[in-house]
């Protein structure tokens, strides 16, 4: 038997120190009360659509589509968003809630930047007090985000325990906050973590499914065959996935980063090589060793970086609702560049993960058939690292 | 009810933790049995793990040591089959969730019975996810120990009445560590403890100094004392056991 509370069928939980149980149970209350409140929703409503830029597009996929041969594809823009990416949804819903609980100072965890420079931008917006957690690696390979994230006026703190990367910057993010309660949100950056972390995180991301659902209805008058999102702890999958799944007809896909291959140690694909487990706060599944100790996870994606999963989507893999696939560095990288030369759009090295594996999919699938990938983020911040890759020496920093 | 109880029996109890293969299984032995003979009541052993979230950066540094000497879950089970043969104190294991369910909790607590281990302290495993855990604890007579922290408040006495062992009293907010000055209001926490339970409380978290182990074993049954033994282990390596049994004496002659 266990704690029934924020469960997905046996994943999630509340595993957390005692020190920090009360400003969880708070947390959850003022969620569940502010959800239902009109004027914190026009206000969330206001910020998505006049700051973020919401709705974002459904873009028909035009030469993509033809080039692939097969099912016909949609790119839901996420990487429009203010800030460049699909994070600022979550960011803003969390910050006004943790204003209206009276906190003035928002932490978080980032890995790729991305959550990092929306909670940044956030906390300038409401005037609040703001701090990043980023492993020390993770500085070097998206150091113009740590950059944005300063000139936001926010604090980057590097993280240099374990593997230095996003796993390592969450626990940091967890002991700060243990030490700083009354005043601190700890503004966490996917569907993972505690209870209610997975659920606020995956209500405050379905806006872009719930767009998908009805641009496409516009657009073609139906539902789409399959929903395409690239998974880290996997909060653009979530939001892609969540109001489509009890439309049993559409495949949803999870694109993990399998790093160097799901056979080697260089691999970040949690549901393809990890095993259940206990840990941030969760019971899910964990790459780990035979003693629960937890791996050193590799990808290139920096944000895909992680050895865990959120715990619905190890309920929807356990189901068999949802699907989940490995893509190594190799095949992103060259969907990065597939992607930015066939349809002038440059999407970010995570979504490279979910573009691949279109790129598989697609043509095996009948015309009339219809893919929707979600672009979660903009490439921008990848291009340094991926010129490297390549050993291309257009952008000669010192690095 | 385990052997935990004896450990509270013959007045102020010092608790000491040390971490398991920190640097070397030869040393932690050495260690604990310098601990032990030096007036320590209770050893908490610590199972090393990856990603200690409740630790600050003295003990961080110590599961880090201790996993990269090759220490494992296995190897410790036959350390405490070895140890117990010479200390005869109340053990514990101290370490996380996953270290636990990933073994196992049947098997890893049907261990624990086995080779003499009386608890069990998880930090990551508050009253509400405790129940998973707990059943098989009691089956096998291990105590799973309850923490109650500065921010429990409402939650205290809940915590307290099913508290089995002893009761971990987090003395300040934030991770482990030393700390110069604790600010908690403990009085009024161990008052409500008290109402609830006639189980014994002790305090932990940022205790280093013999003034710091009279004024807090003052206000409750014992203290817990973890980064500054751990910090001689850092410092001295293989020759820390004489100093950490110093360092225990001391600390217990203030109480």
């Amino acid at each position: 038997m266990t704690n029934a509370k924020g469960r997905f069928g046996i994943h999630g939980g509340q595993y957390i120190p005692e020190t920090l149980m009360n400003a969880v149970i708070q947390l959850e209350e003022a969620y569940n009360h502010y959800k239902e409140d009109p004027e914190f929703n026009r206000e969330l409503t206001e910020l998505l659509n006049e700051y973020a830029g919401r709705p974002s597009r459904l873009y028909y996929a035009e030469k993509m589509t033809k080039d692939l041969g097969g099912a016909k594809i949609y790119l839901k823009r996420e990487d429009l968003n203010h800030t460049g990416s699909h994070k600022i949804n979550n960011v803003l819903g969390q910050a006004l809630l943790a204003k209206k609980m009276g906190k003035t100072r928002l932490i978080a965890e980032t890995g790729a930047g991305q959550h990092g420079v929306a909670t940044a931008t956030a906390a300038a917006l409401m005037g609040m007090e703001c701090v990043v957690y980023m492993g020390e690696e993770d500085t070097k390979r998206q150091a113009l985000n740590v950059y944005k994230m300063k000139l936001l006026g926010a604090t980057v703190i590097p993280v240099t325990t374990g593997t230095a990367t996003l796993k390592d910057a969450v626990s940091e993010a967890m002991r700060e906050w243990t030490s700083r309660i009354d005043d601190t949100h700890y503004c966490l950056g996917s569907v993972m973590g505690p209870h209610p972390f997975p659920t606020i995180v995956r209500d405050l991301q379905a806006v872009i499914s719930k767009e998908i659902k009805a641009q496409l209805q516009e657009k073609e008058g139906r539902l789409p065959d399959a929903v395409i999102a690239c998974v880290g702890g996997g909060s653009n999958a979530m939001g892609s996935f969540y109001n489509f799944i009890e439309d049993k007809s559409v495949r949803l896909i999870g694109c993990e980063a399998a790093g160097r291959g799901i056979d080697t140690f260089e691999t970040a694909a949690t549901i393809n090589t990890g095993k259940l487990g206990i840990f941030h706060g969760m019971k899910s599944y964990f790459c780990q060793d035979k003693y629960g100790q937890i791996a050193p996870v590799y990808s290139i994606s920096a944000g895909l970086d992680y050895p865990g999963i959120g715990p619905e989507h190890a309920f929807l893999h356990d189901s068999g609702r949802a699907e989940y696939v490995a893509i190594t560095d190799d095949e992103a990288v060259n969907a990065f560049e597939y992607l930015s030369r066939i349809e002038g759009i440059i999407p970010a090295i995570e979504s490279s993960h979910a573009v691949a594996y279109a790129m598989k999919l697609a043509p095996t699938m009948d015309k009339d058939k219809i893919i929707v990938i979600t672009i979660s983020g903009r490439g921008d911040k990848d291009c340094a690292a991926i010129a490297r890759y390549r050993g291309d020496k257009t952008i000669s920093d010192n690095e | 009810m385990s052997k935990i109880k004896n450990a509270f029996s013959g007045g102020k109890a010092f608790i000491a933790f040390i971490t398991c293969g920190d640097p070397d299984l030869e040393t932690t032995k050495e260690a604990v049995k310098a601990a032990a003979s030096n007036g320590a009541d209770l050893i908490e052993l610590g199972i090393p793990f990856s990603d200690p979230t409740a630790e600050g950066p003295v003990i961080q540094g110590a599961n880090l040591r201790a996993l990269n000497g090759g220490v494992t879950t296995d190897k410790i089970f036959d350390f405490v089959v070895d140890l117990r043969k010479e200390v005869s104190v109340p053990m514990v294991f101290m370490t996380y969730a996953n270290v636990v369910y990933s073994y196992g909790a049947e098997e890893f607590i049907g261990k624990c019975r086995e080779i003499g281990i009386d608890g069990l302290i998880l930090p990551d495993l508050p009253f509400e996810e405790k129940e998973e855990f707990n059943d098989i604890c009691v089956k096998n007579n291990v105590d799973l120990i309850s923490l109650i922290a500065p921010t429990s408040e409402n939650r205290i006495s809940m915590i307290a009445k099913e508290a089995s062992g002893f009761i971990y009293i987090v003395s300040s907010l934030g991770v482990t560590g030393t700390r110069s000055s604790i600010t908690t209001d403990l009085d009024s926490i161990i008052e409500l403890v008290r109402k609830s339970t006639d189980t014994p409380c002790a305090i932990g978290f940022g205790i280093s100094t013999p003034e710091q182990a009279a004024k807090f074993s003052a206000k409750a049954d014992g203290v817990i004392v973890g980064s500054a033994i751990i910090k001689l282990l850092e410092k001295y390596g293989k020759e820390a056991p004489k100093y950490v049994g110093e360092y225990v004496h001391s600390m217990k002659a203030a109480m």
